[in-house]
């Protein structure tokens, strides 16, 4: 070695030692941040802009208010405030998973306890990188069935209503309709679907039923984005099913709804599923719309006893994120109260676990998969109605499983269901089970012990 | 076959909504040959600003009178800043010139009128027209119409009046144009204002079939094999081009789709319009260009 190539590596090995120093420091400061952070961090996915900005906004609101609500006058968590930020996603899978990236080291020390994808085709890109990370995905009604199965998928909490669910509820209603379960054999149900992974995924659930009940399964695709829907109405009119399950995402519904009434197709037997509900959904479709059906886990109105406290202390101080105060208790904006709650209960639950300060990702998975919002709970937060009764758990990351059917007046939605109506879950429980081993299988994962 | 009767007949009339779009598109394309990328955003433009001012309860037509001299407005602003600058570049200059166009525009209309979705009523009874056993939609017959008579205004403005001569003059050869006194500025602002008018009415039609939204800018996606099949260059062709394609995507949605157990009227069209562009690379109507070696 000549002295130039020494001094070369020396200097290197200088370099080196300096930044692996700066970078022990970095860490070490870090550490100390989180023990002495105050607040609770909590990132924001949202898409503010672009083709489905309309379905978001109301549902940023309804979160915000609500965590606001929780700062404002319960003076946080336990005395933890929340803080958070926005990162936009335009509904878009790679933007998603770029805020993922950006935000999942926390802020200022505090860490992310939980994060929302807002959006199915983001969460499944992020299902693998949350399990290396330790950051529970909450994604109340979208994302992975299978991911019920905490034991496969540690990471990923499809809570309330997952789309099984969803389909098993509908089916359940227009039982409730006919006047019971064996009144389902020799029925024509004809699902109307989004082509993409999201729509084709109450498939095999609805092929389950159909063989359970004798009713027949009809499944009829619409290409994306569905702004032209004549072939499919003309089939439909050609088989002529007793119901119509419509499984729409965007335009496609209010052009589905729009299509059925000029082929004579009654509104009042289509039942769209949770992304074919709100109002946003029925609205465009004008007059024809009287009469739809739709199931949701987030049933619109702003009657519920925590609406009264956020209209106080929250719309009446000009302290709400909502722009168009006609979207106060809209489906879209209960939905971001919902996830709000369930968020804000998983992390007082780990809370009461690890102690009362900003809590991460790993504990925050513990809250969740020990979450138990009961009925009593709910009353106190004033939920009663709005959220469904919840235990979450290893094995069943989902919880609830059921849905209320609203019906579309021409102004409201009004409740038209017998209060919840439950899917099949026991029935549907072993199938998801068995996909989420075989999926195990194929990736190589050894499923965590449920015992414990 | 009432069943194949109304299935296709659903699909032409289907057809001539997408026509309705690519008109806009041939327009700009046979007074600058360029591909104006912005013709959805523009179609979203026109509609959200007129259901704006519906909401603020201003009367149908004053809303259509308003709205049509905004997008007149913004056809001047685009030839302003954005195509004069760029006059001689070449077409791919321009071309980008409208993709970026196209992300201003809905950008702005977004913020300046928010992302909501509106319902557009136009007050045309939409129940279905019996003729035997075939159901038809009244509204896509009123859509149809629509298009009929705009195509035939824009036939008589291109082949009677000064300006649409003018017009096809720069269209065959830009250079000869200027060069006898056409005056190339004026008459880019021109077309893009009709453009924007033909935006206004297709706007409307396909705001009240899905609502006014930002999918509204997705029709585009439909007029592009329109074009292909109908040419770039010819009024007649896109809706020749709508036509076919309209009645292709739903003949093969049901038919073909049901074989190979998927949609596939989003790829079935675009499939239609590379075997027309191998065997007719100008289209069916368009003009194919000939050059002096």
């Amino acid at each position: 070695m000549d002295m130039f190539e020494w001094k070369r590596k020396s200097r290197m090995r200088t370099i080196g030692r300096a930044l692996g120093l700066a970078t022990m420091a970095t860490v070490a400061s870090g550490a100390a941040h989180a023990e002495d952070a105050k607040t609770q961090y909590f990132p924001l996915a949202t898409f503010r802009v672009g083709a489905y900005a309309s379905s978001g906004i109301p549902v940023w609101a309804g979160e915000i208010d609500y965590f606001r609500y929780i700062n404002e006058v319960e003076g946080g968590i336990n005395g933890i405030k929340l803080v958070w930020d926005e990162c936009e996603t335009n509904w878009e899978v790679e933007k998603g998973v770029e805020c993922y990236e950006r935000v999942k080291a926390g802020k200022n020390g505090s860490p992310v306890p939980i994060f929302l994808p807002h959006g199915d085709p983001i969460s499944k890109a992020l299902t693998e990188k949350s399990v290396a990370d330790k950051i529970p995905l909450v994604t109340i009604a979208y994302g992975r069935t299978e991911a019920i199965d905490g034991r496969v998928f540690p990471y990923s909490f499809p809570v309330v209503f997952s789309f099984w669910s969803e389909a098993s509820s509908a089916v359940n209603f227009i039982a409730e309709k006919v006047g019971g379960k064996d009144k389902l054999k020799g029925l024509k149900i004809a699902t109307v679907y989004h082509d993409s992974p999201y729509g084709k995924e109450t498939q095999v659930p609805l092929a389950h039923l159909a063989k359970t009940y004798g009713f027949e399964d009809i499944q009829i695709p619409v290409p994306h984005p569905g702004n032209e829907q004549s072939a499919q109405w003309a089939k439909i009119r050609q088989l002529k099913p007793d119901w119509v399950f419509l499984r729409g995402w965007g335009v496609m519904t209010p052009v589905a709804i729009k299509t059925a009434a000029k082929v004579g197709f009654p509104v009042d037997h289509i039942i769209g599923g949770i992304w074919s509900g709100s109002e946003e959904d029925v609205r465009p479709a004008g007059a024809v719309a009287k009469g739809y059906l739709a199931i949701t886990p987030f049933p619109a109105g702003a009657d519920f006893e925590i609406h009264k406290k956020l209209k106080a202390h929250i719309l009446d101080k000009g302290l709400s994120d909502l722009k168009d105060p006609k979207s106060f208790g809209s489906v879209y904006y209960n939905s971001g109260v919902d996830e709000a709650i369930i968020a804000v209960e998983a992390i007082r639950t780990a809370q009461a676990h690890f102690g009362v300060r900003p809590i991460n990702g790993e504990e925050a998975q513990w809250g969740l998969e020990h979450l138990d919002l009961s009925e009593k709970r709910l009353a106190e937060i004033g939920a009663t109605g709005l959220q469904q009764p919840l235990k979450l758990s290893i094995k069943d990351h989902e919880g609830g499983g059921a849905g209320k059917v609203l019906q579309w007046d021409g102004e409201k939605w009004n409740v038209v269901s017998n209060g919840w109506v439950k899917s099949d879950r026991d029935l549907l429980l072993p199938l998801i089970y068995e996909r989420a081993a075989a999926y195990a299988k194929e990736k190589g994962i050894t499923p965590r012990d449920a015992t414990n | 076959m009432s069943f194949f009767i109304e299935t296709l007949v659903g699909g032409l009339l289907a057809g001539v909504m997408y026509s309705l779009v690519a008109i806009g598109f041939v327009l700009v394309f046979k007074a600058s040959g360029v591909f104006n990328f912005a013709q959805g955003s523009m179609v979203l433009c026109a509609a959200l600003t007129f259901v704006t001012l519906r909401d603020k309860e201003i009367p149908f037509w004053l809303a259509a009178v308003i709205t049509l001299a905004i997008m007149v407005a913004i056809a001047i602003l685009i030839e302003r800043v954005v195509l004069r600058p760029l006059v001689n570049r070449p077409q791919i200059t321009l071309f980008m010139a409208t993709l970026g166009l196209s992300f201003v525009i809905e950008g702005l209309a977004q913020i300046a009128m928010g992302a909501s979705v509106h319902e557009l009523d136009l007050g045309i009874i939409d129940t279905p027209v019996k003729f035997g056993d075939v159901q038809v939609s009244q509204f896509d017959l009123v859509a149809a119409g629509t298009a009929a008579v705009l195509v035939a205004a824009l036939s008589i403005f291109f082949s009677r009046t000064r300006t649409g001569i003018a017009l096809r003059a720069i269209a065959d050869d830009p250079q000869a144009a200027l060069s006898i006194g056409i005056r190339l500025q004026s008459l880019w602002q021109i077309v893009w204002g009709v453009a924007g008018f033909v935006s206004l009415v297709a706007g409307l039609l396909w705001g009240a079939r899905q609502g006014v939204q930002f999918a509204l800018t997705l029709v585009v996606l439909k007029a592009l094999p329109v074009l292909i099949i109908g040419g770039f260059t010819s009024i007649a062709g896109a809706i020749v081009g709508g036509l076919i394609v309209g009645a292709s995507d739903s003949l093969a949605e049901i038919y073909l789709g049901n074989l190979l157990g998927g949609s596939v009227s989003t790829w079935f069209s675009y499939v239609l319009a590379v075997a027309f562009l191998l065997v007719r690379p100008a289209g069916l109507f368009g003009e194919a260009p000939i050059e002096r070696i």
